[in-house]
Parts: structure tokens; sequence; C-alpha cells
């Protein structure tokens, strides 16, 4: 038993330190040999990640009509019928301008840096007892009632990947880095 | 048996249990005085079994509101039950939602992708079969303590800090399996997905991913729990819970953070000029006496050691200092060793209490330098609405009855 030291080897040492400088160094080639490679047609069938810059949209689109359909069968239960929020719902309307104010009231509207994000969160998340059922038309048409509710798109008009990309939040300059620590000795100097 | 002979004849606790198996060992124990046997004369024990159970008489439990939506919700860890600084898997805190997915390690995959050489595959099998590590880490989701803020205060330790828990993850450093994918240069980020219901996904800076990142399949010993993630989760070590994707099926490396709502809508910390802070990765130093503490009752005066936790997400705790007036002096109290790196780290302080009224509090030094606020002065730069990363001071009052509540 006490001759089995694997890690005192000479080999072995030489085998790590070429396992972790592979991982620092980046694109050598595989040293393990473990997994496989992973096919086009499973990457694209996975992959469900929507970028604030729009990467991944889906093709399709809906109005937000269409969408209050959906949101009446699908939505409202939780969220109330105009997004003002329920028991078991966040507010997903209203609030606009409260942000500084001692009752701040966070919704799409009022806190939502990026319309993307409903899209991406509403398509893999909701509803809530059923996630995942909704088509991307039926999520570009909910989005679309959604952002109609907090009047940042026309009732008429068709959401899709393009529309949507061109919509500007209202709060989308309002986060800033992280700049704790903030307190005692160790707190950064303030920088806003 | 006498707890205190443990310490001086180690082996017996193991060699007494044992004895109830046979005559013959039970006869060996009879001889020396003291045997289990002794306490239920003629009857066995119980035999062996496949899965240890702990014992009836002991309750802790992890405790929760009701809700309607019950796959939503969180379970908080009774950490005034809780000795040492490793949490039992049963009772680590939940977050979870869209509930526990029921997973087969069998068909489960990770798939890592985007910019990376070679899109790969891999099945729990792989991942067991690579270079393996085993690290001490705490998990603290961003909201515990949120409930503090206000005049409202949590009435114990367990609904104000028990989204807090500290385990032995085991699995393979996530730069390892980068370094084998061949990272391309404009991946900054690692969009992390569950396999949940709702999908659950958080953006992970590269730099991070890079460096103590564990892909975990253990937790304590044996495969991490369903509630944690079962078969294999992120560890990122002192950063907010949230990060930690349990029931981890995709990592795509792209060029910018995805924005997603648990990193936007939520786990944002609002200030008092209407702005919030993005990212808020690191949970800030923190401590809490666990005993005495809320709910809990003195059995009378005299002694009493007082202890409880303190953690980092910015590395090694340093120093703790226990206050028995009300803050007015402090005294160092003594840590446990090895203090590991973003980790609980248990201090133990003696007191000898008089039996009149009396307000206890810890506060806790980082390997930083960074030394655990007062309420007062997080409330004076983040106001009442920053929700989330409340890592201050928490005073508990003891009355003259020898019953503490939330000072």
């Amino acid at each position: 038993m006490a001759a089995w030291k694997p890690h005192n080897s000479l080999f072995v040492r030489l085998a790590m330190a070429a396992l972790l400088g592979a991982g620092a160094a980046g694109a050598q080639t595989a040293t393990l040999g473990l997994g496989r490679a992973a096919t086009p047609a499973e990457i694209q069938a996975a992959d469900i990640s929507v970028s604030p810059s729009g990467v991944n949209l889906p093709p399709g689109g809906g109005t937000a009509g269409q969408g209050a359909d959906v949101y009446q069968r699908r939505c409202q239960r939780c969220h109330g019928a105009k997004g003002e929020g329920g028991e078991e719902g966040p507010a997903l309307a209203g609030g606009q301008g409260s942000l500084a104010t001692p009752k701040p009231l966070k919704t799409v509207g009022s806190y939502w840096p990026h319309a993307t994000t409903l899209f991406d969160y509403t398509r893999r998340a909701m509803p809530f007892n059923q996630p995942g059922i909704l088509t991307n038309d039926q999520v570009y048409a909910v989005t679309a009632y959604v952002l109609h509710l907090n009047g940042l798109f026309p009732a008429g008009q068709r959401l899709d990947a393009q529309s949507l990309l061109k919509i500007k939040m209202p709060n989308r300059d309002g986060f800033i880095p992280d700049d704790r620590p903030d307190t005692g000795k160790s707190a950064k100097k303030a920088k806003r | 048996m006498p707890e205190r002979d443990l310490p001086r004849r180690p082996g017996r606790r193991v060699f007494l249990q044992t004895a109830a198996l046979g005559g013959t060992l039970a006869a060996c124990a009879k001889q020396d005085g003291d045997s289990a046997a002794d306490q239920e004369p003629n009857r066995l024990g119980k035999p062996v079994s496949d899965y240890g159970r702990r014992s009836p008489f002991e309750k802790a439990a992890r405790k929760f509101r009701e809700s309607k939506t019950p796959e939503a919700s969180a379970s908080f860890t009774p950490l005034q039950d809780c000795h040492g600084i490793l949490t039992p898997a049963s009772l680590h805190f939940e977050r979870h939602h869209s509930g526990v997915p029921a997973i087969d390690p069998k068909q489960h995959r990770l798939l890592v992708h985007g910019l990376v050489e070679r899109p790969t595959v891999f099945t729990m099998e792989d991942l067991r079969r690579m270079p393996s590590v085993s690290r001490v880490h705490f998990l603290e989701c961003s909201g515990n303590s949120s409930g503090d803020w206000g005049p409202q205060r949590a009435p114990d330790v367990q609904r104000g800090h028990g989204l807090a828990s500290c385990s032995e993850w085991t699995g393979v450093l996530l730069s390892l399996v980068l370094g084998e994918l061949g990272v391309q240069r404009e991946a900054q980020w690692v969009i992390a997905e569950g396999a949940d219901p709702c999908k659950m996904a958080r953006s992970l800076p590269r730099k991070k991913a890079l460096d103590d990142v564990l892909l975990a399949y253990a937790q304590n010993g044996e495969a991490i729990r369903p509630e944690q993630g079962y078969p294999l989760r992120l560890v990122v070590p002192g950063w907010e819970g949230n990060l930690n994707v349990k029931w981890l099926h995709r990592l795509k490396l792209t060029p910018e953070p995805y924005m997603t709502k648990d990193e936007t809508s939520k786990y944002t910390d609002l200030l008092p000029d209407g702005k919030a802070r993005l990212f808020t990765f690191e949970m800030d130093a923190k401590s809490v006496i666990t005993y005495p503490s809320g709910g809990q009752k003195l059995s009378g005066p005299g002694f009493h050691e007082i202890t409880g936790l303190a953690w980092s997400g910015r590395g090694r705790i340093e120093k703790v200092e226990v206050s028995v007036d009300g803050g007015q002096t402090w005294r160092p109290a003594a840590l446990q060793e090895p203090r590991h790196r973003m980790a609980f780290t248990r201090f133990r302080y003696p007191w000898q209490w008089e039996g009149g009224e009396a307000v206890l509090q810890s506060r806790c030094t980082d390997e930083t330098g960074y030394t655990q606020p007062a309420l007062e002065e997080l409330i004076a730069v983040r106001g009442m609405n920053s929700n989330y990363h409340n890592n201050s001071i928490k005073p508990w009052k003891v009355a003259a009855d020898g019953s503490v509540e939330a000072a």
C-alpha cells in the first residue's frame, strides 16, 4: 500500500502539468480524449439562448392583439388582467418613474433593460406550470402584448426579430457595474 | 456511557456499537463494566442496514413558507442545529424556480458549445473519469437576510440566515474542461443553463470560469442530492447562489453576457438614486451567532459557549469578534481550523452569563481586510430597496429570563 504513490511519479506530474497548461493556453489539442463531438443539429436543437444583440432570435412573429389571446389563456391567472400582478405572479406592467421612490415597482416596463430578455425568459420558463409549451409565434405575440401593456409597442404592429431589437427599454441605462465593497475602510471611492 | 470518556479512549464508541452484534463481543464488553447492552438487557439492537438514518430523537429540519407555488420557493437551513462547518446535504437550503427535475444520470449530458474549438457532449461517465478535486465552499442565496432590511426582523437564525449552507464539493474544474475544448479569444462569457423545466440560465465571466469554478457531481462524500442539482451542478466559489446553476446541461461560450431574467429583473441591487447594481457576484463577508440565537432560551446563568459561522465570498475569514454588551466592546473569537477559502468558518467564544439582559453580536473580517458592517452602514449607502446582499451584523437580545430574540 505505502509504495503506491502515483502522484509522485514524474510521468503523472508531467501529464498533469500538460493538462493544466492546456487550460490556461486555450486552443491546444484535447489531451483527455473524453466526450464526443457535438453535431450542429443537436446544438441548434438545444440552444434556446437569445442574446441582447439578438443572436439566436428565431423566425416568426406576432401582434399584441394575438398576444392578448395567449395572455388571457396562459398568463393572466397569475399576472392579472392587465399585467398588474397577483398573488402568484409579479407585476409585468406599470411602475415607470418609481425606481428612485421609497416604493419602487420593478416591472418589465420600469426595470428590465432588454426586450430580448422578455422573449428569452417567456420562451424557456413560461407559463409557470407548463414551461416551454408556447410556439415561437406565440412567444413573439405575448411579448408584444406585455410590451404594449407598458406603452412600448403599438397594438397593430407585428413583433419579430427585427422589430424586437429596435425597442429601447426605458431603463436600458439604469444599471451600473458592481462598486462594492461599499462600506468601511475597504469601500471603493464613489464613482457615481 | 459518559461523553467525557470519549477523547481519552479513542475507538471505544466503535467497539461498543460492534459489541451489540454478538454474544462473544458483548461478553467482553460486559467485563468492561459499561456496555451498551447494559442499557437494554437481553435485547439486541438493530441490524446493519443499507443506508443510514439519523436517530429518531433528532428533529432538525428545513423550514419553508406555505406557498401556492412551492416549486418556485425556498427552504431554509436550521443553522442553529448545525455543528462544525459542514451542512448535511439533507438540510442544505433549497431555492428552485420550477421544481426539482427527476434526472437519470445515464441519460444526462453536458453540452459545451459556442466559441470553443471543439463543441463537445459529455456523459456523466466522461466527467467522472476526469481528474477531480474536492473543495469546501459555502453557497448563499443573495436574497439571504433580505427580510432584515426594514423594521421587521427575522425571529431566528434559520429564517434570517438559513439560505446559506456549506459542503465539500467534488467534481472537475471547469477550467480543465474548457482547456480541453479550446476557448476562443472572443469568448468572454459562459452562459450556463440547467435542465430544470424553466431552463434556469445565468452568465458567468470567462475569468471566473477559468479560475476556480467546479462542475460538481458529489456533495459531502456522496452524489449530489436532487434538490442540489443531481447529477451535475456548477459551484462558483464565493459568488451568489443563483449562479451555481443546478442540473447543469449546457454551457455556451459567448462574447457578451445574455442578460437573463435572473441577472437583470432579479438579483440586481436597486440603489436610492434609482440606478441598480448589475452582476453583484461576490458575497460580502458575513457572520452570525447561532447559539445563543433567536427563539432559544438559556437554561441558566453561568458558562455558555457562544458559537456561530462566518464566511466571505472574497476568500478566507481572518478574524471574528464578539460583543456581549451591545457593541461597546469587541473581543476575538477562536476560529476553527483549517479555515477554507469561501467556506463557513466556525467561531467559538466562552461566555459567563451573569443572568441579566445582554445583546450579543459577531462581526468578521476577511483576507482582503473587509469588515462586516452594521445594518445602518449598509442602509446609508444602499437605501432600503436593494433587497439582496444583506451581510450586516446580526444582534441577538438575551432577556433576564434567558430567552433570546432578534434585537
